[in-house]
């Protein structure tokens, strides 16, 4: 039970991360990797300024509005400089580094004892803490994005992800649009990161390390459980991704793997999970040539039986 | 040259892989005045500089030399999404022209409102849309209009040129660019577009530029045809001489102009049926 709640509440977090990943990987088709920069980001700002006593919804913020300026920044690089959309991601990632070790001052802030997001919950234990406030913004999210997503300027953004020649002939502007996406994401993917940080009580400059790897396995989980959905129930699932995720993270522990070698794990899940449509695809192919083997096995019977028939005539 | 000239074209010069041994002369000095309502075909061989032309109105490709000013205002260097405004256009790939992802509502919604500030602030598909989308689908007899949430992408490639060409109308565009926009389809699917490009052409009075392969098509449909070779327009005929045109006449009004034969290749290409 404990490891059930334990893996909602850091599925809910996580979920808030897919949820960023997912606008750049599905609906620009781009893996961006700043969102390994904008994690730690988020958490940097909320950690140094919830250590120096301010307001934790207000550090929180402020972290998102981190990740979205970061966002700006890797949006600018892509539309305007042109420069390939996996670049663009290592540059603006390898830059914030440098910018979240200035905001911590050093690589890891402690947050115990401090005033949280979730403190305002005290009265229930810490993953309850957790499980509320995350429902809480995860649903918020879901509300805010499919309003988003269904005004205009919402529309011409998936138009923009679906097909840009068209969108620009139907007088969208193409790179402004992405940026808005870019901008999104990541400040969605900050704002997981300034939870996470909240939640496990500090903040490590090396925290976004193979966080993208573990929002698309999300992400894509939820894609294999459910198949062609409208955007709002994709998001659903991708929650649920994320809770499954955690799942089999805590099994895997659980089992007695070495918390080192996790990444290692994560890296494999994923492709595992990458891979699928391709297995899916081969025993399609190889269920259907055993039928058809079969059929002509049929055939020739069938042929070797006319030509006995006729042999027998003859005679 | 009368004063109500929708498009003007000024010594249009396009150049490809300028300053290498491949480059290519592909627009040499095009002068072209469309008036209102002319419904103009372009014919060509391939790399005759049709496509070219029409990328060049359309903003697709960037201006090397010349001017071009539509409506009285000079668009030269104006990009794709800037000439939205005016212009609309139908893509020769299906895919093209639709968002595929998109519903059949969500992309009329999106071409409804072409070449204007696409605000935070309303509705995307505004419920009080679909009947206007609905009435509009009706005009095209395939059934679409109670397929408004569809996603576009699951529809056949006629299907979706009849709506791409809709959607183009949707908004009235100052001048309507088809680039072999039937050359994908079946031939009977074809013949169906095109009939009812020529409706909708007709009806909302659309200045009209259509690029076709067929020489067939581009007598019968139009009130006006240039033919194109190696980027200049060798043929420009109009009126009364285009009603009474016949392929075997465009073949030796082709062949006076660029002082060249046509061979039997080109025309059986050019015939296509």
């Amino acid at each position: 039970m404990d490891i059930l709640l334990s893996s909602i509440s850091q599925g809910l977090i996580w979920s808030i991360m897919a949820i960023g990943v997912y606008l750049t990987f599905r609906i620009l088709d781009i893996a961006d990797m700043t969102a390994e920069g904008a994690f730690p980001l988020g958490a940097a700002f909320a950690a140094s300024l919830i250590a120096n006593h301010a307001n934790p919804w207000l550090a929180t913020l402020v972290g998102m509005l981190g990740g979205m300026a970061a966002g700006l920044v890797s949006g600018l690089l892509y539309t305007r400089l042109r420069i390939p959309a996996l670049l663009t991601g290592i540059l603006t990632l390898t830059g914030l580094y440098s910018i979240n070790l200035r905001i911590m001052g050093k690589a890891n802030i402690a947050l115990l004892n401090q005033t949280t997001v979730f403190s305002a919950f005290a009265r229930f234990s810490n993953t309850t803490q957790v499980i509320i406030v995350g429902a809480l913004l995860v649903a918020v999210i879901m509300i805010l994005l499919v309003l988003f997503f269904n005004t205009e300027m919402g529309l011409a953004a998936r138009a923009v992800g679906d097909n840009p020649d068209m969108s620009a002939a139907n007088g969208v502007h193409v790179a402004n649009m992405q940026i808005v996406i870019y901008m999104l994401s990541n400040g969605l993917i900050a704002l997981a990161g300034a939870l996470m940080a909240q939640s496990n009580g500090y903040a490590d400059i090396s925290m976004g390390v193979g966080t993208i790897v573990i929002a698309l396995a999300a992400i894509i989980i939820g894609e294999v459980l459910v198949r062609n959905l409208t955007f709002g129930k994709r998001l659903l699932t991708i929650i649920i991704g994320a809770i499954i995720y955690r799942l089999i993270i805590a099994l895997v522990l659980w089992l007695g793997v070495d918390p080192n070698d996790l990444r290692l794990f994560y890296a494999g899940l994923l492709t595992v999970l990458l891979a699928l449509p391709w297995v899916r695809n081969r025993v399609k192919t190889s269920t259907r040539r055993r039928l058809n083997r079969q059929h002509i096995a049929t055939l020739n019977a069938q042929d070797n039986g006319e030509e006995k028939e006729h042999a027998d005539n003859d005679k | 040259m009368t004063n109500n000239a929708v498009l003007t074209i000024r010594d249009l010069n396009q150049y490809f892989e300028q300053g290498t041994i491949n480059e290519t002369h592909a627009l040499q000095g095009i002068n072209l005045t469309v008036t209102d309502g002319e419904f103009v075909t372009i014919i060509g061989g391939n790399g005759a500089g049709k496509s070219t032309l029409l990328n060049s109105i359309a903003g697709t490709l960037p201006i090397d030399a010349g001017q071009v000013i539509l409506a009285g205002r000079d668009i030269t260097y104006d990009d794709v999404t800037a000439r939205a405004r005016w212009i609309a256009r139908v893509f020769q790939d299906p895919k093209m022209g639709t968002a595929q992802r998109l519903s059949v509502a969500e992309n009329m919604a999106l071409a409804a409102k072409r070449g204007e500030h696409h605000s935070l602030f309303r509705i995307g598909t505004p419920h009080a849309a679909r009947p206007r989308f609905q009435e509009a689908l009706k005009r095209l007899n395939l059934g679409l209009e109670d397929r408004l949430d569809t996603e576009i992408g699951l529809l056949s490639g006629g299907q979706r040129q009849a709506i791409t060409l809709l959607m183009a109308t949707l908004q009235k565009p100052k001048l309507l660019l088809l680039d072999e926009h039937t050359a994908a389809l079946d031939p009977k699917t074809s013949a169906t577009v095109l009939h009812l490009t020529n409706q909708l052409v007709q009806e909302e009075d659309l200045t009209t530029l259509m690029i076709t392969h067929n020489m067939q098509d581009a007598i019968k449909y139009g009130n006006r045809l240039l033919m194109l070779d190696h980027g200049k327009i060798v043929v420009d005929v109009a009126g009364e001489q285009k009603q009474h045109l016949t392929v075997p006449d465009l073949l030796e009004l082709f062949n006076k102009a660029s002082q060249e034969e046509m061979t039997d290749d080109e025309l059986l290409l050019a015939r296509d049926e």
